[in-house]
C-alpha cells in the first residue's frame, strides 16, 4: 500500500517546485500526478511527506528524479501502427509538395517515435528535405533519444509494429546490434534536432507543417490542454496537421473550430487556411 | 480548472472489474441493465491490446445500454457503459472526468482494476459501486477495499460461481464486502442500488 498523500500536501509540493525551480505542474491531470508522487514516496522510501518535501527543497539534483517520475516516459516505435500508416498514405503526399518539411515531435520521450518518423520519411524519400524538431521536458529521456541506443529485446515488437504500419523493408537494416543493445542508423538522425521544451511554460519557436504530440496531453488537465492547443495553433502553418494519441482529441479545445479530422479513426486533424 | 456545463451527471458510478472468466458474467449482467439505472457503468477488463475492438463489439451486441470507448477527459454520463481502453490505466479527475495514464503496469496489468477502483473511491466516495468478478489475479481486491473504506458499495461474485476464483477470493480474504452474489443476482442488485426509484421501492 502507498503512503497517504493528501491533496493539500500535493498542492504544497507543486508550489515548492514552481517557486524553487520554475517547473509548473499545477495544471497536470490531478489523478495521475497524485499517483506519481505517491509512487515516488514509496519507491524512494520516504517515511513522511515532510521528508520528501525537505529533500526536494534542499537537493537540486533530486529534482531530475522527480521529473523522471512525473513525466511518464513509456513509449515504443510505431506505437499504434495504423497512425503511421495514415501518415504515410494520407499526410506525406501533401507534405511532399513543400520544398522543406518541418515537423515537431512535442513530448518525444526517449525518441522511439522520432526514429519511426525518420524511417517513414526515408522510405518515402522525404527525409533529406525534412527537419524534425524533437522536444521533451525531460533531459534524461532526450539524452537517450540522442544516443539512439535501445534494448535489442524490444526490436521484435517494433518490427511487428513496423510491418503492421505498412513497412516493407527489412526492419533490422535500420540498426546495428551489439550484445543486447541496438544502435539506430546515424543516417536517420542527421535531420533531427533535439531540445528541451516545456509545453506548460515555453512558447512557440518555429512554424511547422506537422506537429505530433501523442500521449502527452492525457497528463494535463483541460486548462493546460487548451494552452497547449493554442501553442500548437501558433506553431502550425495554415493547412498543417496535428497528430495526437489514440485516446486524445482536440474537441475540448477552443481552437477546435479551425480544425477538421482527416478520414478514418486516426487522431489526425488538419488546420484550415490561415 | 474551468467547470464544464452540467451534463447528465449520474448519481452513481458502477465500476466492474474482471479478468479470466468474467466475460460470460458480463454477458449475463449487461443485457439486464436498462435506462432505469441512474448510473454510469465502467468496465475494467484485463485483455490483450489487439483484441480491443472485438470486445467492444461483442458487449455492444448484447447490452441494452449504449457501449462506448473512453477518450481522455470525457465526462461519464448516465445510462452509458464505458470500456477502459487496453494499455492505459483509467483514473478519474476531481470533476469526475476520465483520465488515462500509460504508466507502468500494476499487478502485471494495464489497465489495472486496483488503480481505477482506488481513484474512483477517492473521487466518488459514497457514489461508487464496485463489482469484482472472476479472475486469475489479485488485481482489484485492494481497490475494492478502498471503495468500501470511502463509503461506497462493494459487490463480489461468489467464488463458487466463478470460472477462476482467485480474484473474488482475494477480495474476500481482505474484507467482507457488502454483497457476495451469483452472476444472475448482480444486475437486479445493481438496478436496485442505482435506480431513481430505489428509495421508494425499498
Ligand atoms: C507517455 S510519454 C509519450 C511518448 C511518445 N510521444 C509516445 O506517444 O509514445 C509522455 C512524454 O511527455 C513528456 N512531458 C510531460 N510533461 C511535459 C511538458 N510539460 N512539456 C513537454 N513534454 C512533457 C514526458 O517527459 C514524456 O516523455
Amino acid at each position: 500500500m502507498q503512503i497517504e498523500l493528501t491533496e493539500d500536501q500535493l498542492d504544497t509540493l507543486i508550489d515548492d517546485v514552481q517557486r524553487q525551480y520554475g517547473y509548473d505542474f499545477g495544471d497536470y491531470a490531478r489523478a495521475s500526478l497524485h499517483r506519481r508522487i505517491a509512487r515516488l514516496m514509496t519507491v524512494d522510501r520516504f517515511v513522511s511527506f515532510a521528508e520528501l518535501r525537505y529533500r526536494i527543497n534542499s537537493d537540486k539534483d533530486y529534482l531530475s528524479r522527480l521529473i523522471d517520475m512525473v513525466s511518464v516516459n513509456v513509449t515504443e516505435m510505431f506505437r499504434d501502427p495504423s497512425f503511421y500508416a495514415a501518415l504515410r498514405t494520407q499526410i506525406f503526399p501533401v507534405l511532399a509538395t513543400y520544398p522543406l518539411i518541418r515537423i515537431w515531435h512535442a513530448g518525444c520521450a526517449s525518441g522511439e517515435e522520432v526514429y519511426s518518423m525518420a524511417i517513414l520519411l526515408k522510405e518515402s524519400k522525404l527525409l533529406d528535405k525534412s527537419i524534425i524538431y524533437a522536444t521533451d521536458i525531460n533531459p534524461t529521456a532526450l539524452s537517450v533519444a540522442r544516443a539512439g541506443i535501445y534494448p535489442l529485446a524490444q526490436m521484435q515488437k517494433y518490427s511487428e509494429n513496423y510491418v503492421a504500419a505498412g513497412g516493407a523493408e527489412d526492419f533490422s537494416s535500420y540498426y546495428t546490434a551489439q550484445y543486447d543493445m541496438v544502435k539506430m542508423d546515424t543516417a536517420l538522425t542527421k535531420r533531427i534536432v533535439y531540445a528541451t521544451h516545456n509545453l506548460a511554460t515555453d512558447s512557440s519557436f518555429n512554424e511547422f507543417q506537422l506537429i505530433i504530440c501523442r500521449n502527452v496531453l492525457i497528463y494535463f488537465n483541460q486548462t493546460l490542454q487548451d494552452r497547449v492547443f493554442h501553442l500548437f495553433d501558433d506553431s502550425l502553418e495554415g493547412l498543417g496537421f496535428i497528430g495526437l494519441g489514440s485516446k486524445e482529441s482536440i474537441r475540448f479545445s477552443t481552437v477546435e473550430a479551425s480544425y477538421q479530422q482527416i478520414a478514418g479513426k486516426d487522431k489526425i486533424w488538419r488546420k484550415g487556411k490561415k | 480548472m474551468a467547470q464544464r456545463q452540467e451534463i447528465e451527471a449520474p448519481s452513481k458510478v458502477i465500476l466492474i472489474g474482471g479478468s479470466a472468466g468474467s466475460l460470460s458474467v458480463l454477458l449475463v449482467v449487461l443485457p439486464l441493465l436498462s435506462e432505469r439505472i441512474n448510473a454510469a457503468v465502467v468496465l475494467v477488463m484485463h485483455r490483450h491490446t489487439r483484441s480491443e475492438d472485438l470486445l467492444e463489439a461483442l458487449l455492444a451486441s448484447r447490452a441494452s445500454l449504449p457501449v462506448r470507448d473512453i477518450e481522455d477527459k470525457d465526462q461519464p454520463q448516465r445510462g452509458i457503459i464505458y470500456t477502459a481502453p487496453a494499455d492505459y490505466h483509467l483514473l478519474f479527475e476531481p470533476d469526475g472526468s476520465f483520465a488515462l495514464d500509460s504508466s507502468e503496469k500494476v499487478n502485471y496489468s494495464r489497465p489495472s482494476i486496483d488503480v481505477t477502483f482506488e481513484s474512483a473511491a477517492r473521487v466518488f466516495g459514497t457514489r461508487a459501486i464496485g463489482v469484482l468478478l472472476s479472475g486469475a489475479n489479485a488485481d482489484g481486491a485492494e481497490g475494492l477495499y478502498e471503495i468500501e473504506q470511502h463509503g461506497g458499495i462493494t459487490i463480489v461474485q461468489h467464488p463458487e460461481t466463478a470460472e477462476v476464483d482467485y480474484m473474488p477470493r482475494s477480495a474476500l480474504q481482505l474484507f467482507p464486502p457488502a454483497y457476495t452474489v451469483r452472476p444472475g443476482e448482480i444486475a437486479p442488485l445493481l438496478v436496485r442500488l442505482a435506480s431513481d426509484i430505489s428509495a421508494a421501492r425499498d
